[in-house]
Order: structure tokens, then C-alpha cells, then sequence
């Protein structure tokens, strides 16, 4: 009896996804539907900001000195106009808080996706390749792993900044903020896709393979990659929480994004001079932004991480 | 062992070499040395006559090798900054940075491990699940803002700390405390806790999932089919065995706590080694920079080589190669 | 129920529930047995064995639950008793070994410690009294140098020692029930039978009632008084060893003994197993002239035979070091020679590490020996450096692997796993023909034609060894490596798989290299058998002339460790003629 089965459909697919344990597990917990939510509702603010966002912070012109440092609009001489209330030089805490949270994100995604391509092209070629070269690849893994991140994203921003002079710096000091940050988180990545490489290295399809004649680079990206990449997801979305911290903490200290882009971090750092003045709103605001989007990666990252471990099933 | 010991002890000087390498190419060979030292009009002959004093012109390894020797006594030159040899510098600001670190680090163990514990243990409780919602908090909260938070509520609302500087401090030798005198403890405890609190989080989580995965192994299945009590099942066997594991990463914690006394020596404007190197960050103060980076890396090997040695000790299956030979 | 009854199981019920429904692991199980008796649960997987031992000692797995049943010790009710209660009847009155010895004990203790901190527990005896028992206990379980023993950490046992230390611990609270699951599993063949007779020693000595479970006839039939079979959850049968095994009723019994491969007897063909619903029998005759598998297979017959394996040696660096003298290697193959001849079934049989499936490889082109020559149909395999030159070869010969659950790529469809080496190999013109051809091989293994858009994990372990072997035969070889192909499957599934690789290989002509460490197996199989030990080639004889006159004393060793599987049913079986009968 043969089957007059179409290729695989789109319905098929959802169906099955509809149908997983993924899925259920994703729509029982109502804090994780909402922390899916509230990183949506982010990454949407963030990229339509200039039709989102109520004013314009860098536009020099709109603003008003006269503005300056009102407080939130539900308490005295706060107005609706600056639903947050506004900083020192009038602008709308609102509106920097989103076009703060567009630059934390970029840095915090682009930087995941650098350690992530970084980490597991080596992690595969180390385990699949093996001999000296995984040997190097490990002992050098090792020795920047007994190095905190937020060290080496330091170091490797400061040497930039050295070696720069400082217009140019301030124009790819983004870029060089994401290669720091990239750069100092590769290891998770490339350690465990190298375990699992080995793991999968050894077993029998991958033997088969070999058999039939198939080439060791088809083997590596056809067999091996999408069997490896389960715990990238859960990894990168730690990381994701990771970076956004940490590049805060450098715009904190001051060696992060330069002040033409300020991110959160950078708001957060602005905003504790006032915060002896009693204009809290200024840092505090951004600073509970800051807090919810990490929260929100942290709570889907730890979700998927129990719901992808086939021993906790 | 002993081979062991050896070979750790290779690899670490390795790894120093690598770091004074790194400093050494910083200290060199950004920017100009000269012009950091001396005034505008200064001539371009004393510039040069300088420059062959102090033996900037000799072959590269000669000067590596000088840097090394100097480096391994503490003696980095002057800062740039300050004026003043980094040596002293340093000898001021690292006992602010120990402190504080030990502290803290004492306080993550204290209260990271036990709270693992019980939260494996008693896992689906509601206190359970109300610390482990806690420590997710922790873990979203940069340091900074735990920092800038505890300042503004103890600091600003209710007074009851200082908000910053580290007190009255006393000397000892060329050690300064801040444990011997109150303010200089009450100083203390905001930084330790801003410090102390992602890393407490961070300890409670790994002790946690490695003890749930001790508990599912077979061993302890066998331990209670011989009737063995919860009590001595988790304690003596599981815990032990979850403890293994965690020396490793804790020790990389630790290590990871000297390196964020950056943060909260900034926020608390405490007068550590931190907030000296954030400060020669900023002022492009090469002889600092190195020196701390040389510092670091030395507290970092040493850490990870007590760590290795630790782990060898506590883990039998490591120690025994040729035993398992003749042991049938 | 009488004063004697040990232990007595009536209507046991254990469902375990799951989101979408709740699994029925055990359905109505009664059960009894006496002190000093010992009682086999055989079953293959999924019956249920194992959730009845667990529950039996109260330790079933969340969320496995007891919904129906009582179940008695010495007269005593303890299946509803509180945590606390069953917690202190465990190791005092019934004791439990599990299968792997190497996870059972805790690796960060000394054996004393744990021995000390059971018998303390239970017998409360003082610190040096304790220590005695412990090497008293070492010794009557058969360990040498107990005092010396005694101090050291599991790893520095091997795997027959561990699991006597492991009996050890069971025992030495004295209990009256001992529950073994699957308990020589684990185990190297010739140390099985050692730890069984030892274990039913240790029984009768102290009139210790005992329940054995196991999927393995051979253990049933060496060490125990009283069976029951079990299938899905059920009891199917149960009565005294002897019965049940040479003479049983129920249909399942009836199938499941004649799926045992026998060492004694040779059959043409394992029987059809009727009551296990699973595929179906491959029964599409094919004319093989105009089928794609008989396509294109105008090779010239070899000049002589087809594979030569010429003073084969491997060796590998099991401890890579920096300095030569430090490395430690280990020669896994040792000048081996053989021939096979086209057409032929020639097997190689040889416990594990003895260095059977390091040949394959090698003959396969995954490890390059360090000397040693092979030629396939004449040419010199091991001469050929460029991977372009060898793909012709490849083409000729496949394998088929032990792990059903690891020889398939789980995230591709089937029908992309075995058209993988056509579309490599070029050996058909369109997609749409890689699809019929496919589906074609699908059905002629036993599997429907809509198994091709399915996913690896929605099948079991039998059909995903069809799947393997239809991607075997995707690129119509000539010549097949079956590495323990059935090792890793249920007696029963295990018999279905053999039928379909006789079936096949008598239809395609085709040779094929038969790799187990079971001996009942190569004899229903081979034509020619090859015995290998430690990496060297003992024997090599005809199938029949090796098993009635073993030369090689290596040879009859293992001969001698098969199970006797005496007093089996003959029935169903489908026996060769016997040419010396009289």
C-alpha cells in the first residue's frame, strides 16, 4: 500500500509543535508567557523607537531647558506630557529609556551571536578534527576561562581605546564593544559544542556515514551541527542576560558605548549624580528597564533549559 | 602527585609569561613612554638621552627579561597619573580590594551553599521555590544597581550607612584594616553584600542542579534499597559527592569576585585596586594597567592551582593510575 | 497463604500517569514464593519486571504508583506501611542489587565505609566488629585479600569484582528476600555465570528466598526453581522452571523459548513469532533480474575470494604523552589472516575487547591498521590513498551496527537516511526515482512505504535496525558487515531481524561478515566461524566442525561458557536435518 504523502507542510510542522512537549510546557507556566511577552514587547519598542517613542532625545532642537528635571507625571508638577519625567537637560526620561534599551539590546544580541558563531565553529572543528588542534583550542579556552568575562571585555575595550585615537574611537566604539564582549564569552559555547561533538562523533550514524564515502566536512555540517545545537539555545539565551549586564556595567564605568549612544547602563551612570538631589526618576527608571528585560531573558532562559533536558522530562 | 604538582606549576608559569608578555607589549610599546614622563619642554636631545637611560633601546628580549625581574619583585615604575611608583600605589590600595573580596567570598560560601542545598533537597517547598525565585532576581541585577539601590535605601533614606569610603582604618605595618574599628566595619557591609549577592546566587544555582543530579544517580538508589536513612543518604553521600565538582567553579568564582571589586569599588568609591585600575583605564595609565593586570593574573593562578591540587585530593579516582594496574 | 510463604504478591496494579495518559506498567500480577526458593521475572522490555522489583522494595519511580494490590512479607502487609516503616524493612529484610556495579556504589567511598555504615545500621555492632564482619563478608562472596580489599575505593575492582561487593552489601544485614535486577547484564559472559552461582550458593546456604529479573533464558534456565513470565504489564505464565520452559502453555511462552538461539541444534530458519505485535515478516518475493537491487549487479565474480585480510595489526594510544616512553598503547588486532569467500556468512565470535569489531572497521576503512594488507575483489584496499579511488569499494560494502538508537541521525526522515548513499554514489537519475527506490526498500524489510517521512524516534529498536539495514542495502552492495546486529534487541525481535538477514542474503547472494559475542548466534548463521581473543585470531573452522571439535583451547573455553539452556522446548523449532542421527 504506498502512500500519496505530499512533502512535509507548514501545517504539519505546527502541528507538531502544537503537539510538543516544548509547547505545553511553554503555555503552562503563565510567568514564562509573560516573560515571552514583555522580551517581545521590548525587541518591537526597540526597533520601530522613532515611531514609538514620544520624543526625540537627540533632537537637540525639541528640547527645553525649561523642561529639565521634571518629575514623573502622577506626582507634583509632574506633567502628562513627560510620562516619566524628564532629566537635568530636559529631555524625556521616557524616550531614552527606549532608545537606551535599542542600543543595549543591539549590543547585548550582536555580541551573543559573534561568541556564538566564534564558539561553535570552533567547538565543532575541535571535536570533530581533534589531535593538536583541539588540544590548542582547549588549553587556550581554559586559560581565558579562569579569567572573569567582564576582565577580558575590559581589557580588550581598553586596549582599543589606547590604541585609538579618540574621534575614531567614539565612532566604532560599539563595534568594539560587541567584539569585547563577543570575545570574552566564546568558551561556554565552543566547550559544549566540542562535548557533544565527541558525543556524536562516536556513534553509529555518523560511522555509517563515513562508510558510505561521505566526506568529513558534509558529515560535520549535515550530521553533526543540527545535533549539537540544543544547548547552544539554552546558552545563548544565558548569555544574552550576561551581555546586556555587562555591557552596562562597562557604559556604567564609563568604558562602554560612547555618550552620543547611551544605553542603559550609561543613563543609569548619568542619573546617580541625582540622585542625592532627591531626582531619582532619573536613574531609577532606567535602572528598573534595565532589570526587567534581564529578568525576562533570565526567567525564558531558565524555562528552556528545563524543558529541553530530556532527564528532567 | 607530585608529577601532578609539577605539571600545574609548568602550566601556570606559562600562563604568567603569556600575561607579562601582554603587559610588557602594553607597557612598551603604546604610546610613548617618554612623552608620558616628562614636561612639554623637554628637548628632543634629553628626550633621547633619556630614552638610552633608561634602556628603551635595547633588544626586545633583553628588555622582557628586565620587565619580568622587575615585575616579579612588584616594581612596575611610575605612574603616569600619580607620579608615584606604582609599587606604592599598590601596596596602598590592595588591602581595601582583600577585604573586601575575602569578606564577600566568605559570605557568597556561607549563604550560597547551604541555600543550594536545601533548595535541592526540599525542592518543591515554598520557601524553596521562593529563594529560587529570589536568586533569578539576583542574577538579573547588574552589580551596579544592587550597588546604587542599597545606597539610596541605607544610605540616603535611612542613614544607617555610610555611603562611601572605607572608614577608619588601621595600620599595620604596611597592611591597612578596616576590620578593627566600626565605622570601618559598617563601611563594610554594603560593598561586601552588592559584591557577595550575584555570586551567592550564582553558587546557590550550581549547588542546587548538581546535587539534583547527584540525587538521580544509582549509588544513592542503592543506598536507600539498603535501608540507609534520608538524613545519612543526603548528607554523607550526596552532598560529598556534590561537593566535588563545585571546588572547581567556586574557586573560578572566587577568583571572578577580585575582578568585580571593580564594580563596586567605583560605586562605593571604595580605595581598592579596582578603582585604581578604572581610573588608569580612563587616564590611559599604562604602568598601572600593567602592573594590576600582572597582579591579577597571579591571584588567578594561584586560585585555579590550589583549586586543582583541592580537586585531587577530594576525587580518589584521580589519584589512582597505577594502582588500578596491579589492583584486579 | 501458609506459615512458610516468604513473600506473597496478589493483583498487583502499577500505573505510572503521564499529560496525555496514564501507562499501565503492571496489570494484575500475583505472585508467591518461599523461603530458600528462587523465582525468575522474565520478560522482554517494557514488561514490567523492573516496576514490580521496585515496587517491591517501595522505591518506585515517581510518578509510578501502586492503584490496586497488597503485597505480603513473612505474613506482614508492607505495601501500605508509611516511608518511614518500608525505609527500615529495606536492607533488613529484603535486600537489592541492581544491574551496573560500576553506578552502584558511591566512588567517593571506601567499600569499608560502605559496609561499615550498612551493617552499623542495621546490626548495630561496634566499630571493630563491624570492620570484621565486613572482610568476613568479602570473603564469603569470594573476594581474595579481603583484609586488604576491604580499604579500597570501587574503581580499583574490576566489573565481576564490584558486583560481588555489590551482593556483599545486599547480604550483609542478613535479610530474608534478595531482589536481583538484571544483576549479570552488565557483565562479561564468563563472569555471568560465575556471580549466578555464587548468588544461588549464597541462597540455599542461608535458605534465602531470591527473585531474579532478567530478559535472559540462559540465566533462567542456569539458577532458578520457579518462573514467571511476564509480557506488556501481564502475567502470562508461572510455574516451576522446568515445566515452563520444556513444556509451556500460553502461546507468548511458546514463542519466546523458540526465538532462543540454542547452541546444540542448528535451525534452517527461526520460527515466525506470531504474538508479538510488531511488523511484519518480509514476504515480498522479488524477481531479484528486474528489482533495483538486482540491478547492476554485473560485478566480476573475484578471482579468488572476496575479501583477504593479509597480517592485519592495529594498535592505539590509549594515553597520548608527550614523550614516547610515557604513552601507553594498546594492539587491539594482532597479525590477523583471513578469507572470505563470495557468497559465504562468515563469522567472527570473540568477547568484548577480544578485537572482532576493530576488524570491521578496519575492513570498512575507519581505522587504518598500522601494517597488514586488504584486498577486495583483488585489489589492494589498503594501497588506495585518495578518497576518490575508494568509493567504488565503498560502494560494495556496508554495515550494519549494534545500537539501534545510535546508528540513525535522529534529526533526519528516514527517507533521507537511506537515500543519503544512492544520491551520493550517483546511482539514480531524479529525485522522484530516489523517493520510489526508497520506498521500494522500505517495504521489502518489512516496513511500510510510509515510514519514509517518519523520524528515527517514533519507531523501536527492531524497525530501526530495518531502517539500517535498508540503508545498507541502498547502494546494493556485494558485500554486508553485521557488527552484533542483534545484541542490542529482544529475543524475539532478535529472531525476526535474523530471519530477515538470512532471507536477504540468500536472495541477493550476498557475503556477509557476522560480528557477535553469541555464540547460539553465529551457529544459526555462519557458514565459517573465526574465534578471537585478545586481538589474535585463535581459530577458524566451518560453523559445525568448530562446534563439535574445538581445537584451540580458548576455543572450548567459550564453548563450554555457553548456556546449556537444557530442558528447552523444541517445539515450533525448525531444525536442520541432523546427519549422525540414528
Amino acid at each position: 500500500m504506498t502512500e500519496n504523502k505530499n512533502p512535509i507542510t507548514l501545517f504539519d510542522y505546527l502541528g507538531r509543535v502544537r503537539d510538543s512537549d516544548l509547547w505545553f510546557s511553554f503555555t503552562r507556566s503563565p510567568v514564562i508567557v509573560t516573560s515571552a511577552c514583555v522580551t517581545l514587547i521590548y525587541l518591537i519598542v526597540t526597533i520601530f523607537a522613532p515611531i514609538i517613542a514620544p520624543h526625540d532625545p537627540f533632537d537637540l532642537a525639541s528640547i527645553d531647558l525649561l523642561d529639565a528635571s521634571l518629575p514623573p507625571f502622577w506626582m507634583v508638577s509632574g506633567e502628562i506630557r513627560f510620562i516619566l519625567g524628564t532629566d537635568d537637560q530636559g529631555r524625556d526620561v521616557l524616550s531614552t529609556i527606549i532608545y537606551g534599551s535599542r542600543i543595549s539590546l543591539f549590543v547585548g544580541f550582536a555580541s551573543v551571536i559573534f561568541s556564538l558563531v566564534l564558539g561553535v565553529s570552533l567547538g565543532l572543528i575541535s571535536g570533530y578534527v581533534g589531535g593538536r588542534l583541539d588540544a590548542f583550542i582547549m588549553r587556550v579556552a581554559d586559560v581565558q576561562l579562569s579569567f572573569p568575562a567582564i576582565l577580558i571585555a575590559l581589557l580588550v575595550d581598553g586596549l582599543a581605546r589606547t590604541l585609538l585615537p579618540r574621534e575614531h574611537h567614539d565612532e566604532v566604539a560599539l563595534y568594539v564593544l560587541v567584539f569585547a564582549i563577543g570575545i570574552s564569552g566564546w568558551v561556554q559555547y565552543a566547550r559544549t559544542v566540542r562535548g557533544q561533538t565527541l558525543v556524536e562523533k562516536g556513534k553509529e550514524y555518523v560511522q555509517a556515514a563515513r562508510i558510505i564515502g561521505i566526506r568529513k566536512w558534509t558529515i560535520l555540517l549535515r550530521h553533526i551541527l543540527p545535533n549539537v545545537t540544543g544547548p547552544v539555545l539554552v546558552i545563548a539565551t544565558i548569555h544574552l542576560a550576561i551581555a546586556i549586564i555587562t555591557e552596562a556595567t562597562l557604559s556604567f564605568l564609563g568604558v562602554g558605548v560612547p555618550p552620543t549612544t547611551p544605553s542603559l547602563g550609561t543613563l543609569i551612570r548619568i542619573g546617580n549624580d541625582f540622585l542625592f538631589s532627591g531626582e531619582w526618576w532619573i536613574t531609577i527608571f532606567p535602572g528598573v528597564a534595565l532589570v526587567l528585560l534581564v529578568l525576562s531573558v533570565n526567567l525564558l532562559g531558565d524555562w528552556l533549559r528545563d524543558a529541553l533536558n530530556p532527564k528532567l522530562r | 602527585m607530585l608529577a601532578f604538582i609539577f605539571k600545574r606549576l609548568l602550566q601556570s608559569v606559562v600562563v604568567m609569561m603569556t600575561v607579562a608578555l601582554i603587559a610588557f607589549a602594553l607597557f612598551r610599546y603604546v604610546g610613548d613612554p617618554i612623552n608620558n614622563m616628562v614636561g612639554q619642554d623637554t628637548t628632543l636631545e634629553e628626550r633621547a638621552e633619556l630614552k638610552e637611560r633608561l634602556g628603551l633601546n635595547d633588544p626586545f628580549m633583553i628588555q622582557f627579561y628586565r620587565f619580568v625581574r622587575d615585575a616579579s619583585v612588584g616594581e612596575f615604575g611610575l605612574s603616569y597619573q600619580h607620579r608615584r611608583p606604582v609599587k606604592e600605589l599598590i601596596a596602598e590600595r590592595l588591602p581595601a580590594t582583600l577585604e573586601l573580596a575575602l569578606v564577600s567570598a566568605i559570605l557568597a560560601l556561607a549563604i550560597g551553599i547551604p541555600m543550594g542545598v536545601y533548595t535541592a533537597l526540599k525542592r518543591y517547598g515554598f520557601l524553596s521555590r521562593t529563594f529560587m525565585t529570589i536568586s533569578l532576581v539576583g542574577v538579573s541585577l547588574p552589580t551596579f544597581l544592587i550597588g546604587i539601590l542599597l545606597i539610596l535605601f541605607f544610605g540616603v533614606i535611612l542613614r544607617w550607612l555610610p555611603t562611601f569610603g572605607r572608614g577608619d582604618v588601621v595600620e599595620i605595618g604596611w597592611w591597612t584594616s578596616g576590620f578593627l574599628t566600626a565605622s570601618g566595619l559598617k563601611s563594610l557591609i554594603m560593598p561586601s553584600i552588592t559584591l557577595a549577592l550575584f555570586q551567592m546566587t550564582l553558587i546557590m544555582r550550581l549547588v542546587r542542579a548538581e546535587m539534583l543530579e547527584v540525587l538521580r544517580a544509582d549509588f544513592i538508589k542503592f543506598a536507600r534499597a539498603r535501608g540507609l536513612p534520608t538524613r545519612a543518604v543526603h548528607f554523607r553521600h550526596a552532598l560529598k559527592n556534590t561537593l566535588v565538582p563545585v571546588i572547581t567553579i567556586t574557586g573560578l568564582q572566587l577568583g571572578s569576585i577580585i575582578a568585580f571589586a571593580i564594580i563596586t569599588e567605583s560605586v562605593f568609591q571604595w580605595p581598592g585596586m579596582g578603582l585604581l585600575f578604572i581610573q588608569a583605564i580612563g587616564e590611559v595609565d599604562i604602568p598601572v594597567m600593567a602592573a594590576y593586570l600582572v597582579l591579577i593574573a597571579f591571584f588567578f593562578v594561584v586560585i585555579n592551582m590550589v583549586v586543582d591540587i583541592l580537586y585531587f585530593v577530594v576525587d580518589p579516582r584521580l589519584r589512582v593510575d597505577k594502582a588500578l594496574v596491579n589492583g584486579q | 497463604m501458609t506459615q512458610l510463604t516468604l513473600l506473597q504478591i496478589n493483583n498487583l496494579e502499577i500505573e505510572f500517569p503521564s499529560r496525555k495518559s496514564v501507562l499501565r506498567a503492571v496489570d494484575d500480577v500475583s505472585l508467591s514464593l518461599e523461603k530458600g526458593d528462587i523465582l525468575g521475572i522474565v520478560g522482554e522490555s517494557g514488561a514490567g519486571k523492573s516496576t514490580v522489583g521496585n515496587a517491591l522494595i517501595g522505591l518506585l519511580e515517581p510518578p509510578g504508583q501502586m492503584t490496586k494490590g497488597e503485597i505480603f512479607l513473612d505474613g506482614n502487609r508492607i505495601d501500605n506501611l508509611p516511608d518511614s516503616e518500608k525505609q527500615k524493612i529495606r536492607g533488613k529484610e529484603i535486600g537489592m542489587i541492581f544491574q551496573d556495579p560500576l553506578t552502584s556504589l558511591n566512588p567517593l567511598q571506601t567499600i569499608e565505609n560502605q559496609l561499615v555504615e550498612t551493617i552499623n545500621l542495621h546490626l548495630g555492632l561496634g566499630e571493630n566488629d563491624a570492620r570484621q564482619r565486613a572482610v568476613e563478608l568479602l570473603d564469603q562472596v569470594g573476594i581474595p585479600d579481603s583484609d586488604v580489599r576491604v580499604k579500597q575505593y570501587p574503581h580499583q575492582f574490576s566489573g565481576g569484582m564490584r558486583q560481588r561487593v555489590v551482593v556483599a552489601l545486599a547480604l550483609c544485614a542478613e535479610p530474608n528476600l534478595i531482589i536481583a535486577d538484571e544483576p549479570t547484564t552488565a557483565l562479561d559472559v564468563s563472569i555471568q555465570a560465575q556471580i549466578l552461582d555464587l548468588m544461588r550458593g549464597l541462597c540455599k546456604q542461608k535458605q534465602v528466598g531470591m527473585v531474579i529479573i532478567t530478559h535472559d533464558m540462559g540465566v533462567i534456565a542456569d539458577i532458578t526453581d520457579r518462573v514467571a513470565v511476564m509480557y506488556r504489564g501481564r502475567l502470562v505464565e508461572h510455574g516451576a522452571t522446568e515445566k515452563i520452559l520444556g513444556n509451556p502453555d500460553h502461546p507468548y511462552t511458546q514463542s519466546l523459548i523458540s526465538a532462543v538461539p540454542r547452541p546444540d541444534i542448528k535451525l534452517i530458519r527461526f520460527p515466525q513469532v506470531t504474538y508479538i505485535e510488531d511488523v511484519a515478516e518480509k514476504n515480498t518475493e522479488i524477481d531479484i533480474t528486474k528489482h533495483w537491487l538486482g540491478k547492476a549487479r554485473d560485478y566480476e565474480a573475484a578471482p579468488g575470494p572476496l575479501v583477504e585480510l593479509k597480517n592485519i595489526s592495529m594498535r592505539f594510544t590509549t594515553k597520548p604523552a608527550f614523550l614516547r616512553k610515557n604513552r601507553i598503547f594498546l594492539d587491539a588486532v594482532n597479525n590477523v589472516s583471513l578469507d572470505i569467500h563470495e557468497g559465504e556468512v562468515f563469522g567472527l565470535v570473540g568477547e568484548s575487547g577480544s578485537g572482532k569489531s576493530t576488524v570491521a572497521r578496519i575492513i570498512c576503512g575507519l581505522y587504518t591498521p598500522i601494517s597488514g594488507a586488504i584486498n577486495f575483489a583483488g585489489t589492494e584496499l589498503t594501497a588506495l590513498r585518495k578518497q576518490s579511488d575508494l568509493d567504488p569499494f565503498r560502494k560494495q560494502m556496508q554495515m550494519i551496527f549494534q545500537d539501534p538508537y545510535s546508528s540513525l541521525n535522529p534529526r533526519m526522515r528516514v527517507l533521507d537516511i537511506v537515500a543519503e548513499p544512492i544520491l551520493f554514489h550517483h546511482l539514480a537519475e531524479t529525485r522522484r526515482e530516489v523517493e520510489i527506490i526508497v520506498k521500494d526498500l522500505l517495504e521489502h524489510v518489512g516496513l511500510g512505504a510510509q515510514s519514509a517521512v517518519r523520524y528515527p524516534h517514533e519507531f523501536s529498536g527492531g524497525q530501526r535496525q530495518r531502517i539500517s539495514i535498508a540503508r545498507a542495502l541502498a547502494t546494493r552492495p556485494r558485500f554486508l558487515i553485521c557488527d552484533e546486529p542483534t545484541s542490542a534487541l529482544d529475543v524475539s525481535i532478535q529472531a525476526q531481524i535474523l530471519n530477515l538477514l538470512k532471507d536477504l542474503q540468500e536472495e541477493l547472494g550476498l557475503t556477509m561478515l557476522f560480528i557477535s559475542h553469541d555464540l547460539p548466534v553465529i551457529r544459526q548463521m555462519c557458514d565459517r566461524v573465526g574465534v578471537m581473543k585478545d586481538g589474535f585470531l585463535c581459530e577458524m573452522k566451518e560453523t559445525e566442525v568448530l562446534f563439535e571439535n574445538p581445537e584451540h583451547e580458548y576455543t572450548q573455553h567459550l564453548l563450554n561458557l555457553m548456556p546449556r539452556l537444557k530442558g528447552l522446548s523444541l517445539e515450533g523449532l525448525d531444525m536442520q536435518p541432523q546427519p549422525n542421527q540414528s
